[in-house]
């Protein structure tokens, strides 16, 4: 019986790959997997090659992104599931390059922590390689692995110091929330399959835009938003990152921070662009309460905090709220849609680099303080004005002030809101201006504690900074401050379009 | 074919495993009441899959099945983490950082 049912099955015949556009994931694969056999191989005596070998594997993986730009063109894969286009490209790009410099902040601080250092580089890998998939996924299913692959990981890096009981908590609360988070999202999924026979995102934009869809599929997309939205740190589903980001390894928040924040951005502005544009009237309200709340509620809790990695939650925090605003307004018309894309990217690659500037600075502080409170910065400036100067550069970055990179970012995110020419849009930019004002504040406080403020029990032993450490901080010091100043730079990266796919 | 069954139960599902993960103070037990969830959207999935005629469904059903498996594997060994550094699996006591 198993051999005639056999004998009806067609042959199977695998689906014409393109090479070329799956390279960047396959040399980073290589480079997970060579990492993995260099630490059953050679034991011990590999520890001292691998991050070097991350970080190469990094940049190289760069080499066909590079390629895939000049190239210029862009290509489907897997009946649509898997598309490389700018978007894809850019984000890629950025998940690389972030992931660089993560690299080189974790160097000493893994080296010197006994840590299990393959391992850890080995995990770096993996969660970034869901990052790159992530960039080009255009399905439910991918876009479901994707997030997993690089959440993963990551619960496990976070709880990487095994037997310290703050990063045990970090780790566990991360790991909750994620897979309850996963676990919401995946339902919407379910739904919106069920009301449109498909999981390819395309497929299910062209049912949604049709206008017959149903209450179930509002439900879907309300769910998968939900979802996102803890994955984003967005209020109110922000309870997990400051007990994660305080308790994690310093590298490890950095990369939660930046990397991971991303990607959950990648997946919801492709859901939201290429499957629910059509459907303006469920997600243009719910994207709006969550980026007021998060604007409002994260810069509010900023105030009050003592801890700088608690703080740079709360702030994170806010800005997922800046990054999501200009989506509460995609629906408006294609035009206003696609600036609506423009100005996310244009924020999320300016705020990777002056947020994991920021963790630059605070674990260069922290090598000789032991610490990431606020007062203990003080008199900073008599000892190393050099951080000083880099965490000013940043920090300022951070509030808007130009002609650092952060002003270009929230300058598109109004100019969007604005062109939108709604109340929504209108109100959405009175809130992100009053707490850019909030932000500015706490901002301000943390810089007079290190400028003016007398060093505690007047201990004014300069800092030793190891290479790439500093390597880090300059990369990031640089970017933000070429951002700020030639904005026509990330316009440049930033100019791509989803709404050909979908709507 | 009745679909409104299928998609009850999941609903059922659903709401059981949400009310699990905010009640449950116990470890594994909210790790089973993730499952629950994950279980009722693969029913979801299999449902809509039969009812629209297409494998995409089943195939995603396959990959939930196998990623859960993944991410439980990481929660227990959470679990046992928490054990070995508190000797207790209690959550409510994991609250050293708040602000």
């Amino acid at each position: 019986m198993v051999l005639s049912f056999l004998a009806q099955v067609e042959p199977f015949e695998r689906p014409a790959i393109d090479w070329h556009a799956v390279a960047p994931e396959l040399i980073l694969l290589g480079f997970g997997a060579l990492l993995t056999l260099l630490d059953v191989v050679f034991l011990e005596r590999g520890r001292k090659y691998t991050s070097t070998l991350a970080g190469i594997g990094l940049l190289a993986t760069l080499i066909p992104i590079i390629t895939l730009a000049i190239d210029g063109q862009d290509r489907f894969l897997f009946n649509d599931a898997y598309v490389v286009d700018n978007f894809a490209l850019i984000m890629k790009a950025l998940f690389l390059l972030s992931g660089y410099v993560v690299v080189l902040l974790s160097t000493n601080y893994i080296a010197e922590g006994d840590y299990w250092e393959n391992e850890y580089y080995s995990l770096l890998l993996a969660s970034i390689l869901g990052m790159v998939v992530m960039s080009s996924a255009r399905d439910l299913i991918t876009i479901f692995v994707a997030l997993e692959l690089l959440s993963i990981p990551a619960y496990l890096m976070a709880t990487w110091r095994k037997r310290d009981l703050k990063s045990n908590e970090a780790g566990l609360k991360y790991y909750l929330m994620g897979v309850f988070a996963s676990a919401i999202f995946l339902y919407g999924m379910s739904l919106l399959y069920g009301v449109t026979g498909s999981t390819i995102l395309a497929d299910i934009g062209e049912v949604v835009n049709e206008g017959e869809s149903t209450s179930v599929a509002s439900l879907g997309i309300v769910f998968v938003i939900a979802g996102f939205a803890f994955k984003v740190s967005a209020v109110p589903f922000h309870t997990w990152a400051p007990d994660t980001y305080e308790g994690a390894p310093t590298p490890v928040t950095a990369f939660l921070a930046v990397a991971s924040k991303t990607a959950g951005f990648v997946a919801l502005v492709q859901l939201v662009f290429v499957a629910f544009w059509g459907r303006a009237d469920v997600y243009q309200p719910l994207l709006w309460v969550l980026a007021a709340a998060s604007m409002t509620i994260g810069n509010l809790i900023a105030l009050r905090q003592t801890n700088m990695v608690r703080m740079m939650a709360y702030s994170g925090v806010a800005s997922a709220g800046y990054i999501m605003a200009p989506l509460a307004i995609a629906g408006v018309s294609g035009e206003i849609g696609d600036e609506a894309l423009r100005a996310v990217v244009t924020y999320l690659v300016i705020y990777a680099a002056m947020n994991l500037g920021v963790f630059g600075v605070v674990m260069a502080i922290a090598r000789k303080t032991k610490s990431a409170e606020i007062s203990s910065y003080a008199g900073l400036f008599h000892y190393a004005p050099g951080l000083t100067t880099a965490m000013t550069i940043f920090l300022m970055a951070l509030a808007g002030i130009p002609p650092l990179g952060g002003w270009w970012a929230k300058f598109v995110v109004f100019r969007a809101l604005i062109n939108a020419d709604t109340f929504g849009g209108y109100s959405l930019a009175i809130v992100a201006a009053v707490n850019s004002v909030i932000a500015l504040y706490y901002y301000l406080s943390v810089l007079r504690t290190m400028w003016a403020d007398d060093a505690p029990d007047g201990d004014l032993a300069p800092l030793r900074i190891p290479p790439s450490l500093i390597g880090a901080m300059g990369l990031t010091a640089f970017a933000t401050l070429a951002f700020g100043v030639w904005p026509r730079i990330v316009d440049t990266v930033s100019d791509v379009s989803l709404l050909g796919l979908g709507g | 074919m009745i679909l409104n069954q299928f998609l009850l139960l999941a609903a059922v599902l659903f709401s059981l495993g949400v009310y699990g993960v905010l009640t449950r103070r116990n470890g594994v037990l909210v790790l089973m009441s993730v499952e629950l969830i994950l279980n009722a959207v693969n029913i979801n999935l299999v449902a809509f899959g039969a009812f629209q005629d297409n494998v995409q469904g089943d195939v995603f059903a396959v990959f939930v099945i196998a990623v859960a498996a993944a991410e439980v594997g990481v929660g227990l060994a959470m679990v046992l983490l928490m054990y070995r550094n508190r000797k207790s699996i209690d959550f409510s006591e994991v609250d050293m950082m708040r602000g």
